[in-house]
């Protein structure tokens, strides 16, 4: 049996998903800008999945730039958000649970100037609001909070953030990283109070390499590639045509019959961890995201476990790596002060509609198969 | 300016005697096998020496680099070919060379000339005085010294003209296949791919082997030594990599020996699997990347004890007096060592006592293995059953 329980990492497209990408390739291949009739009906898979898009997150279609995937998202908003306020500021706040697209970022920020400060969170992978307010200067241009974490899937309050923020000062930038968020979650940009929002296109049964940019109407922000032109000068680059149309039509037929699914994919995740935890010596770190479940196996090391319930078909990802490899070591299951031996024997189970509870049976099973036997090998 | 043509030299396996033609065309075939990927070319050997001619363009740094991985060669030397010989024509390419593969034109040469068409209406030593009254009149600062030039300049009339100087070095070594074969312990580090380099530099062909031991060790790290194993072989031509799944014997070495002694009875048990498979694939030789005192399994009491469990095969470690600095230098030098410290780092730590025993003594390793007996035989015939055999290159 195979079992593909790594939906955080990405996800299969989706069967209709893959039927239009294909004929995107082989007929409709026309470069959008060409003047002629190939070019222009290139340009109008674009514009349907600027609207589909759009659509879902109930904002304008000039709102939408589409970019190669989450990464470039979260760089454009936060180096193009940063160089467009610089006159106002250089300071920049964070958490310290953010994916390394935007911690990255930041720190190449701090190597051109900008300073940063990282807002801690609970035990429960939450903001710390008092030490984000407290965090807020005349001079901080720019917040950037994720909205599900992808390790434990913790939600932030992010209407919460943005009036906070927004109360200290309405031109401070509010950028969120809603990568693991789109899809799993009904929200829209303008009611969270956000002003740039990433979301990544593999996530949600899209392709690989595209992701789109909310940009909130009348924001400042510069782009970060230049060239022809392109999406109204603000990602200059032929755009990805296929990927662009796919994950348009992905964001669509995810957010048909929603609610349904997202009970489904709940319900695996509660059962789940209701489950496995009952078993000795087995913790769960989970936030409330329906689709992640965050499991310590005490005693194993989780790239141990991670490759004993591969040899059964079972794939998931791990928290860390093993401590031989210190720098791999998450940095999420710290700042939620997970103990040393909890950081070492973690992994993440990410779930998706077409997973089934027969699948949760079969996985639990293997668990409970592997569990004494791998604890028996301890190194001493 | 472009060459059509390299002069290999090689030295020791000039002193082999009659073997002498054995070692050459092995040597021709393992340059046509890496020159297949740059153009068309054509090895030949002819008056005891090997040219490698150009019959398509190539690129100069790749090919030059495909050679300088043929054990065997020391020296490659770019040549231009002058077609038409008449003397006014070598002077013109002469000019034309000295102008291109000199920057400063202010060194000392020394001409030598050989005429091998005796048909040729200039002695070798009228060439020689032509060639330096040719080349000062038209480069003033160069200045003749018949002792100790720092340029020689070799002109070589056939029926065609060869002009070169300029030696590139290459590998040394003798050709792989021309001593034997040797199984190799690869484990993903280090020192073993420069191990596997060094020992077939010296003309074994290699074959290696890998012990894996999944979920322990992951998908990634085995892949991880195929790569390497395909990078030693650019050196060594194809190796059959041996991939041994060792994780029930690990668990039973675990379950009923001393911790302190698992890393020294496990090595020895790897010693003896590559025994094996080097006894059932024609090997004469085990390899392996240990150096003195690197880690606790390497020091010498450790080494002697661990040696004496392959019983019927010398064991070579040509990085035994290495330091790691050295080793790491020359796995640079041989291109393995970003390969190497790629960080799919396995979980064996597992079995790795915290504190392992230095210095062990033969007699209480044999007791403890003594609890094995019974236990392990089957499990050790089961791993070299279910060997997984890639094939790198």
């Amino acid at each position: 049996m195979e079992v593909y329980f790594d939906n955080a990492a990405t996800t299969r497209v989706y069967p209709e998903v893959k039927e239009l990408m294909i004929k995107l390739l082989e007929d409709d291949y026309g470069n959008p800008s060409s003047l002629h009739m190939k070019g222009v009906e290139a340009e109008k898979y674009i514009k349907e999945a600027t609207k589909q898009i759009a659509t879902e997150l109930k904002c304008q279609e000039k709102e939408i730039v589409f970019t190669s995937g989450g990464t470039e998202a979260n760089n454009f908003a936060l180096i193009g958000g940063a160089m467009a306020h610089r006159r106002a500021g250089k300071h920049i706040i964070t958490t310290n649970i953010e994916h390394a697209s935007v911690s990255a970022t930041l720190e190449f920020l701090v190597k051109e100037g900008y300073e940063v400060t990282f807002v801690g969170v609970d035990e429960k992978g939450i903001i710390n609001l008092d030490e984000l307010k407290a965090s807020l200067r005349d001079d901080t241009i720019l917040v950037s909070v994720m909205y599900v974490n992808n390790e434990i899937g913790s939600i932030q309050p992010i209407e919460e953030i943005s009036k906070l923020v927004k109360a200290y000062n309405p031109q401070i930038l509010l950028h969120v990283d809603a990568v693991q968020a789109f899809g799993k979650l009904r929200f829209t940009p303008k009611k969270l109070g956000v002003d740039l929002l990433s979301i990544s296109g593999h996530k949600f049964h899209g392709p690989k390499g595209v992701g789109a940019l909310y940009i909130k109407d009348k924001t400042l922000i510069r782009p970060t590639m230049y060239g022809g032109g392109q999406q109204k000068n603000m990602r200059s680059g032929t755009e990805n045509v296929p990927a662009i149309a796919g994950m348009g039509l992905a964001a669509k037929l995810m957010y048909g019959n929603h609610e349904s699914k997202m009970e489904h994919v709940r319900n695996l995740k509660d059962t789940f961890i209701d489950r496995v935890t009952k078993l000795e010596n087995v913790f769960d770190n989970s936030g409330e995201a329906p689709h992640i479940a965050s499991i310590t196996f005490v005693g194993i090391r989780s790239e141990v476990m991670l490759h004993a319930l591969e040899d059964k078909g079972i794939y998931v990802s791990s928290g860390s790596a093993c401590s031989s490899n210190k720098a791999n070591v998450s940095g999420v299951l710290k700042a939620i002060n997970l103990p040393k031996e909890r950081l070492e024997s973690t992994l993440r189970f990410s779930f998706c509609e077409t997973n089934t509870l027969e699948e949760i049976e079969y996985t639990l099973k293997c668990i409970e198969e592997i569990l004494p036997v791998f604890r028996r090998y301890i190194r001493k | 300016m472009e060459y059509k043509m390299f002069l290999i030299k090689y030295a020791e396996i000039g002193t082999k005697g009659k073997n002498r033609y054995v070692f050459e065309e092995i040597m021709c075939k393992r340059m046509r096998a890496l020159l297949k990927r740059q153009g068309s070319f054509e090895v030949k050997r002819e008056y005891g020496r090997i040219f490698v001619e150009a019959r398509s363009e190539y690129d100069y740094d790749d090919v030059i680099s495909a050679l300088q991985k043929v054990f065997g060669v020391v020296g490659i030397c770019p040549v231009v070919v002058v077609e038409d010989t008449a003397f006014e024509n070598i002077a013109k390419a002469l000019v034309e060379y000295v102008d291109n593969e000199f920057a400063h034109k202010d060194f000392t040469f020394k001409s030598h000339a050989k005429r091998v068409n005796k048909s040729y209406p200039m002695s070798s030593m009228e060439l020689n005085c032509e060639i330096g009254a040719v080349l000062l009149d038209k480069y003033p600062e160069l200045s003749v010294d018949v002792h100790n030039p720092e340029i020689m300049i070799n002109v070589e009339v056939r029926d065609v003209a060869y002009i070169y100087s300029k030696t590139i070095p290459g590998p040394g070594g003798l050709p792989v296949g021309t001593n034997g074969k040797g199984m190799t312990l690869l484990s993903g580090g280090i020192d073993s791919p420069v191990a596997a380099y060094m020992i077939a530099k010296r003309g074994v062909e290699l074959e290696a082997v890998y012990f894996h031991a999944p979920p322990y060790t992951s998908e990634r790290a085995k892949q991880k030594v195929i790569d390497l194993g395909n990078l030693v072989a650019q050196y060594s031509g194809p190796i059959k990599l041996h991939i041994v799944n060792f994780t029930d014997v690990q668990l039973a070495i675990y379950d009923n020996c001393p911790h302190d002694e698992l890393t020294i009875i496990m090595k020895r048990v790897f010693y003896k699997m590559a025994q094996d498979l080097a006894l059932a694939n024609d090997c004469q030789c085990i390899i392996t990347g240990e150096s003195i005192g690197q880690v606790s399994s390497q020091t010498v009491q450790s080494l002697s004890v661990i040696d004496l469990a392959a019983d019927k095969l010398p064991v070579m470690r040509p990085c035994i007096g290495m330091d790691k600095q050295e080793i790491i230098d020359l796995s640079e030098k041989i291109g393995t060592y970003e390969t190497s410290i790629q960080p799919y780092e396995d979980c064996c730590t597992t079995f790795v006592a915290k504190h392992p025993v230095t210095r062990p003594k033969l007699d209480k390793i044999l007791e403890s293995e003594q609890a094995l007996v019974g236990k392990i035989e089957e499990l050790y015939q089961k791993a070299m059953d279910s060997v997984e055999v890639v094939i790198c290159k």
